[in-house]
């Protein structure tokens, strides 16, 4: 270790009194004691991944919005995905011809699941639409991430797939004995899908009904 | 046997590369940190795949324990200080200088205007005993709609960040929503953890 040396050096006999040759090396050890305790201090204390978000975008709340006003929807694009107890989605199509929802559906959020049905479903709806570029985002990101285009390219490009009149409208209501943790999931498999048109929509009595006969079914 | 001299060495080192190694490290440490703010209730974020970070200024969070009660927080000094002021004028209520310099270093809240008194009152680590029933948010008494009002009063650029548990009931999370909507926010972020899932 690096210490002070020359204690103890004393006189030469019959020589000059000379001054002490101090050795100019200190002792570092207890300064890199101290480094390494506030090193790990820092260490343990540093939380290096911030927090994410998800951002939500909800319709004007107006009275004043007449019935007119409102943007008609195609039945055959819609789906209303009810979330409920037990981490459930009871989901439900309107019939084109008849305008009665068809029968409900109980999935979970499972990979399976609602992932599956959306996606599928969403699939449908392009290629009826004739619109061939559904599976393209991951070649977007692709190309984005070899440097072939550039980032505002890349994301015009997915949002004009995402925002496509063609594709899937999901409509998400949630009932009382949901969680939240099943409204942040199902925004999450939007996300996933690639669905940019969809809305968190107040849930009506009937649709209560819906869940309550669908529940009555699988407990039986 | 012929005996082998082994030169003494010394047994010291040169510790100076060590140490800076250790103090690069320190410094980056220590930049690299930033302190939680304690929080009065401990939430577990839902995780997702969204990938946009959170900024750090302009921003209000209302966070949602799991029991239903709503906190407040806002960031920035200025703005809180601002933000407590109005809130007075607007309830009646006179807060001396301590009490606004008090609210202006406290980060996240959740008691009803009425008992804010108290709670400035109290030195920042007897605070952590005070029950705190959070702010009403209900159609009877909704103070968390003059909060959010006001701190965009103080603030025009700031964004809302609603910071739920995962186990929090959805009728809370819709009163919050809805009476962020009637304050005509209509855009806002759920913060989340990232997951490792991946998206396809």
């Amino acid at each position: 270790m690096a210490e002070i040396e020359g204690g103890g050096g004393g006189h030469k006999k019959g020589g000059k009194p000379k001054g002490k040759k101090m050795s100019t090396r200190v002792d570092f050890t207890p300064m890199v004691d101290l480094g390494f305790l506030l090193i790990t201090f820092f260490m343990l204390t540093t939380s290096m991944n911030k927090p994410k978000t998800m951002e939500i975008n909800m319709p004007v709340k107006d009275e004043q919005i007449t019935e007119k006003d409102k943007t008609k929807v195609k039945a055959s694009q819609a789906i209303t995905v009810l979330l409920t107890e037990n981490n459930k989605i009871v989901y439900y199509f309107i019939n084109e011809t008849t305008g009665e929802p068809e029968t409900p559906v109980i999935t979970d959020f499972s990979k399976g699941g609602i992932r599956a049905t959306l996606l599928g479903k969403n699939r449908e709806l392009f290629e009826k639409g004739g619109y061939k570029n559904f599976d393209s985002i991951p070649i977007y990101k692709e190309m984005y991430r070899m440097n072939k285009i550039d980032e505002a390219t890349m994301r015009a490009n997915i949002s004009a797939i995402k925002n496509n009149k063609d594709g899937l409208i999901v409509v998400i209501k949630a009932d009382d004995k949901a969680k939240y943790k099943n409204l942040v999931d199902i925004l999450d498999e939007m996300l996933i899908c690639n669905i940019g048109r969809y809305a968190i929509v107040d849930i009506t009595d009937i649709e209560r009904e819906l869940i309550k006969t669908a529940m009555a079914t699988i407990n039986k | 046997m012929p005996k082998v001299k082994v030169p003494r060495k010394s047994t010291s080192v040169d510790m100076t590369a060590m140490t800076d190694v250790a103090f690069l490290l320190l410094t980056f440490f220590m930049l690299a940190t930033q302190f939680k703010p304690d929080e009065p209730v401990q939430v577990n974020a839902p995780s997702s795949v969204a990938e946009v970070p959170l900024p750090d200024v302009d921003i209000m969070t209302i966070t949602i324990a799991n029991d239903g009660r709503v906190f407040f927080a806002m960031e920035g000094q200025q703005y809180k200080e601002q933000l407590i002021n109005k809130m007075g004028e607007l309830k009646q209520i006179k807060f001396t200088p301590e009490e606004v310099k008090s609210f202006s270093l406290m980060s996240s809240f959740g008691v009803p205007l009425s008992q804010l008194k108290q709670l400035l009152a109290l030195k920042v680590d007897e605070r952590g005993q005070f029950k705190q029933n959070g702010i009403p948010a209900d159609s009877l008494n909704n103070e968390l709609a003059d909060w959010v009002w006001q701190s965009r009063l103080v603030n025009n650029n700031v964004r809302v960040a609603i910071k739920g548990d995962q186990e929090t009931n959805y009728p809370v999370v819709k009163q919050v929503i809805s009476t962020l909507q009637e304050k005509k926010v209509n855009r806002f972020n759920f913060i989340t953890n990232l997951t490792t899932e991946s998206a396809e």
